[in-house]
């Protein structure tokens, strides 16, 4: 063997074989639209001992903050002066270091079957991640900000994070993801996050998504809610070449409550794909689910979403739209709502479209003096800014509804270098 | 200022408009009224530019151009304003910035400079103490969720803000009670001048008990089938448009 093969990275396919595990294809009904076979010859390595990142890159992300760069925490871009008492923040290396028994324990509830391979495959390599436990009671209103860059090096890396967030009863929180590409690197960052929230709990989380043109990112967030907690969430999918998302909640407790909305921004050539489970078992338990979508160059959105109201879940509510504006004929997008009820009086509502702007919008703004082409982006930013009122936190809504604008606008993902 | 000389306009392979003449001058106000399906709508939707309308005749001139081979926003940057009879709504895009952009957008388009947040703020307040209308309105997405008095209120707003040469209001009394169609129309006189005309698009005479119009026109099957001065909106209140059928039926049977 010569010494080159061995230190070359196997293929992703390979590096799946390797743990038994099969990449999914476009032959199983999850991931029907969206193609992997490019990646499964892409070659990743694992993460370096060190990243250098300059700080004024996350300048514009206010403390407290952690930040983790290729996989890696880092301590010199984290800045924890204002983290309230009663939030306890621990990184997944402290926690194997430390506790593995109970770090192990958080991958019984992971999903099997080979739909769920990068989730099995995380569950193996998984070596970091943000671990946040909120006290019972406590209720902690400055947003909390999770940040997860990755940086361009002289390799393309694979990353394997685990998060998970525990609310006890009563407690609340308030977090913003943001997913950032420095540079023009085609990482593939693998992520689980998983979401408790007790009774009565109540958790506010948005993810800016605005990574690499290049990279890969496949996540699944898997919440369980208990008795009447509420979980606000909204997913800002703006970067990527490949995002996954897989958000599977259950509302376990009676009376527990998610909002969740989330805007694809699929342009260039990317591709972004959500895909939501959402588990209603608790009695009188409700779901507010706004999606929006826009497809325009040779992109493609693919959005499922999934609703199950199980038996025994009487008196629940959901809700979901999901509307998208196709501007290219080269784009795509895939919409496909599913309703399941197995319950007595539930209400359930379910809409998708793909459609063009509102041509009466268009003309009245145009009759009122603005061209064609300010009026359409104008139109089009309203479209998208819908989802985000979900967060009922006007700062928080100004501040992504910027990073919207700003993208619309025409700045590129890679604004941060 | 304005010149519509037989103008036929198709709609979906109808004929809607069917040979209409008009003349308006600087400074006067002509009110345009009509039995439904006469073609009112038409002629404010042709004038401001909407698309789907073809001209299979005739022409429209103002201010000595072709409006009809103009854009929509282009129409609006020289002095044309068409108040909705049904003003859209537009989730996500706020009253204040939109007027903002599309105020600085015409002003672009004339070559004049634009106005920043601190000038129209100060211009904005000046127009809403003038015509009563709660600045809370400024602060909503354009519409939506406003009552039919607010979404009326807020064309004539914007109005004022633009300050239009030519402006035409489509029904901007229906679906008004006569408080809001008093402070419509109080919004419309205050804008009255040597330089401004309207054309008032309406059904009822009502409104012009409240808008003095120097001209009434009477719009039938697709053309203007009486003129005369303010006595002929009280006449057709006091015989309804069936006087106007009797008045066309000659002339359309022996055509």
């Amino acid at each position: 063997m010569s010494a080159e093969s061995a230190t070359a990275p196997a293929t992703l396919a390979e590096a799946f074989a390797a743990r038994g595990l099969d990449l999914p294809t476009t032959r199983q009904e999850r991931w029907r639209y969206t193609n992997l076979r490019a990646l499964a010859a892409r070659r990743f390595e694992a993460p370096a001992a060190r990243v250098d990142v300059d700080l004024k890159v996350i300048a514009d992300i206010p403390a407290p903050r952690l930040v983790i760069a290729n996989g890696r925490y880092a301590p010199a871009l984290s800045d924890l002066h204002g983290l309230p008492e009663g939030l306890r923040v621990r990184l997944l290396s402290e926690v194997r270091r430390d506790a593995p028994d109970e770090a192990a324990a958080w991958r019984a509830t992971d999903a099997t079957g080979p739909d769920a391979a990068f989730q099995q495959w995380n569950g193996a390599l998984a070596d970091e991640g943000f671990v946040l436990d909120v006290e019972a009671g406590t209720r902690v209103t400055t947003p909390l900000h999770l940040v997860v860059l990755g940086v361009e090096d002289r390799a393309e890396r694979a990353f394997h994070l685990r998060h998970r967030i525990a609310l006890g009863a009563g407690a609340s929180l308030t977090l913003v993801t943001h997913h950032v590409g420095i540079g023009a690197h085609r990482h593939l960052l693998n992520t689980v996050l998983q979401v408790e929230l007790g009774h009565g709990a109540e958790l506010t989380q948005a993810r800016l998504q605005r990574e690499a043109d290049g990279a890969t990112l496949i996540q699944r967030t898997q919440a369980t809610l208990g008795a009447n907690a509420h979980y606000r969430r909204l997913d800002l999918e703006l970067g990527g070449a490949l995002s996954r998302h897989e958000l599977d909640v259950t509302l376990a407790g009676d009376g527990a409550k998610l909002d969740a909305n989330g805007v694809l921004l699929a342009d260039g050539r990317r591709h972004l794909d959500t895909r939501l489970g959402i588990a209603h078992r608790g009695r009188d338990t409700r779901c507010e689910l706004t999606w929006r979508g826009i497809a325009r160059d040779r992109a493609r959105a693919v959005f499922h979403g999934g609703i199950l109201i199980a038996e025994g879940a009487d008196g629940s509510n959901a809700a979901l739209s999901n509307k998208n504006l196709l501007l290219d004929d080269g784009a795509e997008i895939d919409t496909q709502p599913v309703l399941v009820i197995h319950a007595d009086d539930v209400q359930a509502a379910h809409g998708a479209t793909v459609g063009r702007l509102d041509d009466a919008a268009l003309f009245y703004l145009r009759a009122r003096g603005l061209p064609l082409a300010e009026a359409t982006a104008m139109l089009t930013a309203a479209f998208l800014r819908e989802p985000l009122a979900v967060l009922a936190n006007e700062a928080l809504e100004a501040t992504l509804a910027a990073a919207l604008d700003a993208r619309l606008a025409g700045a590129t993902t890679q604004d941060a270098t | 200022m304005l010149k519509i000389d037989n103008l036929h306009v198709r709609v979906g392979g109808r004929d809607i408009l069917k040979g209409l003449s008009l003349e308006v001058a600087p400074g006067q106000v002509h009110a345009i009224m009509g039995p439904n399906g006469a073609g009112k709508s038409t002629l404010g939707h042709i004038l401001a530019g909407r698309e789907g309308y073809e001209v299979t005749e005739g022409s429209v001139t103002y201010q000595g151009k072709d409006l009809l081979a103009l854009e929509p926003e282009e129409r609006a940057a020289e002095g044309v304003f068409l108040a909705f009879q049904y003003p859209v709504e537009i989730p996500g895009v706020n009253n204040t910035y939109f007027l903002r952009a599309a105020l600085n957008a015409q002003r672009k388009y004339r070559g004049e400079p634009e106005i920043d947040s601190m000038g129209f703020l100060k211009l904005v307040r000046q127009k809403l103490s003038v015509l009563h209308i709660k600045d809370e309105l400024l602060n909503r997405a354009v519409n939506v969720g406003f009552s039919g008095g607010e979404k009326k209120r807020n064309e004539i707003f914007q109005l004022a803000v633009l300050e239009p040469t030519l402006a035409i209001l489509d029904e901007t009394d229906s679906g008004l009670d006569i408080d809001a169609l008093k402070l419509v129309a109080e919004g419309v006189n205050l804008m009255r001048s040597p330089e401004r005309s309207f054309l008032v698009v309406t059904h009822y005479q009502r409104l012009l008990d409240y808008i003095k119009p120097d001209v009434v026109h009477v719009l039938a099957d697709g053309r203007i089938v009486e003129s005369g001065g303010p006595e002929l909106a009280l006449e057709l209140e006091q015989h309804g448009y069936s006087w106007v059928k009797d008045r066309i039926a000659p002339a359309g049977a022996g055509a």
